[in-house]
């Protein structure tokens, strides 16, 4: 039963290996007699991953209140505010609110992420993973590959809803499906943000607390009202902030093209645009996430 | 046997604060190492450094005679941590937490269920195996947790406060499933601020304060290195005991200790039986009725506070972290 990996291990002579320790005795370099092997970088992401997906579906308040809350914002939207607010392009209300709505769920769900890695960091869990003979990495990997699996699961159920209330797409059915791509490429490149918030907060409630940075990303976007409705001093952020950039390439993926939509320049712009910001967000903060988690303090 | 753990001149600095300030400790292969200190000691910082999750400032460690700060992914292949909040997943049961943390050993997922069977079996835990943790007692989490250790049947286990917060009768079983691992080889290091868990389970005792090593050996020795016997007495009406105390204190070495809970007022006395019988006298004298009169060896508690000048807090750690301590 006893792993016997360990024999390559012992061949080489940690006090050697050491070299500056000169008054090691020699019977330091007793042979390991059992050491384990310790999982692989695949293994141990889709592990830790598996948990974290269990601990969400299998945690009845979680679940519950995503979707609650989610169905709560997009009813609201679509019959409290939905009359006053005229969308722009050529669109009705509800084909126009919901691709930006999906687009949201990757901030609203991420704030359920920050606070489960904080819980993980302060509660010993991340002690014990940092303690066992695993890539360090390959545990956030995990982290983010579960992240990334809510986000979808919190937009087939925001796209279902939409559904239901009166949402249609009208672009082709490669393009529609090329938004959902790209919402979930958007979608894991946002899961390092949440992380690094999560680490960097240190308790659960803290990270609750600066995850609300999320709302004027969410609101202050093209998400919810077109951009020529705000006052001008605020359009530059709404209009090239990364959110609203996403939310451009879905909505004219989803629905025919910019024209439609009623902005500018053609729908492979905002694609590419949102793919840079994608690749620049994962770039760096995945980068953060692993100089946090990794280094011995 | 070479030492299992080898520390020299350890230190760990956050800021201002020295959580470790030149720790030596060598801890023999084969038997319990406890390591013993109030809170703040810098116990965890010490597990911690062991279990490589720390970077100490200054000084060498070895583990397995693995040098920890150039080879931590080694130590990482020979210990197990137990830290001091449970870190089982609630939402998930028994069995699936321990083939989580026996795959990330490294075993493949026969194996893992296999090692996963065998620990919920050892540690009682066998018909809770398939609910879920978030079901189960303190002291059952805790098991668990002892449990998501040492499925990887790693060498040496980690146990920071096994069982601080846990009842009574939780803490006896976790005693005797740390029993039973020692019995089959592994070699524990376990800190505590309970003078009793130390004497119960370790053979060796180390005992720290402010970050350093201020007294090391068996419980026996140790208790020995106290110096004097001491003489204690439990008077039948509770009124006496301040009566008590004057009496003792004029034969004592230092002054009494009353203990209102035990009735008894106790202080390490030079000289033994023949003092006895003074202090016997000199009672009598004043007309105090007795219940109890005694000479014995000194407690743990009693060489603590004869250390350092301070008795052991035994209260639990109010934020347990292994940033702090």
């Amino acid at each position: 039963m006893q792993p016997e990996n360990g024999r390559e291990m012992t061949t080489t002579d940690p006090i050697q290996a050491t070299g500056s320790t000169s008054d090691a005795a020699p019977e330091r370099s007793a042979p390991i007699d059992h050491s384990v092997p310790g999982a692989g970088f695949v293994t141990t992401s889709l592990t830790t991953a598996r948990r974290s997906i269990l601990q969400f579906f299998r945690t009845p308040q979680l679940l519950m209140m995503g979707t609650i809350q989610g169905a709560l914002f997009l009813f609201m939207f679509r019959y409290v505010f939905g009359g006053a607010i005229r969308s722009g392009g050529a669109l009705s209300y509800v084909d126009f609110l919901v691709p930006g709505f999906l687009v949201t769920v990757i901030l609203w769900s991420g704030m359920g992420a920050a606070a489960g890695v904080a819980e993980d960091s302060s509660s010993g869990v991340y002690d014990r993973l940092r303690s066992l003979p695993i890539p360090r990495v390959a545990v956030m990997v995990g982290r983010s590959l579960a992240d990334i699996t809510l986000v979808a699961w919190g937009m087939l159920v925001t796209g279902a809803l939409g559904f239901l209330l009166g949402f249609r797409t009208h672009g082709r059915i490669s393009s529609v499906l090329l938004g959902f791509v790209l919402m979930l490429i958007a979608g894991y490149a946002f899961t390092w943000v949440f992380i690094t918030i999560g680490l960097i907060s240190g308790n659960a409630q803290a990270a609750q607390g600066m995850s609300m940075l999320v709302v004027p990303f969410s609101f202050i976007s093209s998400a919810n009202v077109p951009i020529k409705s705000m006052p001008g001093w605020m359009q530059p952020f709404a209009a090239n902030q990364p959110i609203s950039v996403i939310i451009n390439a879905v909505r004219s993926l989803m629905q025919g093209g910019t024209h439609v939509v009623g902005i500018g320049h053609t729908t492979a712009y905002w694609v590419v645009l949102s793919l840079v910001w994608s690749a620049g967000i994962t770039l760096v903060f995945s980068a953060l996430t692993t100089l946090r988690f990794s280094r011995s303090k | 046997m070479s030492p299992i753990i080898e520390a020299k001149g350890l230190t760990k600095h956050y800021g201002e604060v020295h959580a470790l300030d030149g720790l030596d400790l060598t801890a023999e292969s084969g038997r319990v190492t406890a390591l013993l200190g109030p809170n703040g000691a810098g116990k965890t910082t010490f597990i911690s450094a062991v279990a490589t999750l720390l970077k100490p400032t200054a000084g060498s460690l070895h583990v397995a005679g693995i040098d920890a700060a150039t080879h931590p992914e080694q130590v990482r292949r020979v210990i197990g941590l137990a830290g001091q909040s449970a870190s089982v997943e609630p939402a998930m049961t028994g069995r699936e937490n321990l083939q989580m943390v026996a795959r990330l050993f490294g075993l493949d997922k026969r194996s893992s269920r296999r090692a996963a069977d065998e620990v919920l079996e050892r540690l009682g835990l066998a018909e809770a195996g398939d609910r879920l943790v978030r079901t189960y007692s303190g002291g059952m989490r805790r098991r668990l947790d002892l449990g998501a250790s040492l499925v990887g049947r790693p060498r040496l286990l980690l146990l920071d406060e096994p069982t601080t917060g846990l009842d009574p009768r939780s803490r006896l079983e976790l005693w005797d499933a740390i029993r039973s691992l020692v019995s089959d080889g592994t070699d524990v290091l376990l800190t505590t601020q309970y003078l009793e868990e130390a004497d119960q389970l370790a053979r060796d005792i180390v005992i720290v304060d402010h970050g350093k090593v201020i007294a090391a050996g068996t419980p026996d020795e140790l208790k020995s290195h106290g110096g004097q016997d001491v003489i204690e007495v439990r008077p039948r009406a509770s009124a006496d005991l301040d009566a008590t105390a004057e009496v003792l204190t004029q034969v004592a070495a230092e002054p009494p200790r009353i203990d209102l809970d035990t009735q008894r007022v106790s202080a390490p006395i030079e000289g033994g039986a023949e003092q006895l019988s003074t202090v016997v006298r000199l009672l009598d004298d004043r007309h105090i009725a007795v219940d109890d009169v005694g000479l014995r060896r000194p407690t743990l508690d009693e060489v603590f506070l004869a250390l350092t000048g301070q008795p052991i807090d035994a209260t639990p750690d109010p934020a347990p972290s292994a940033d702090a301590a």
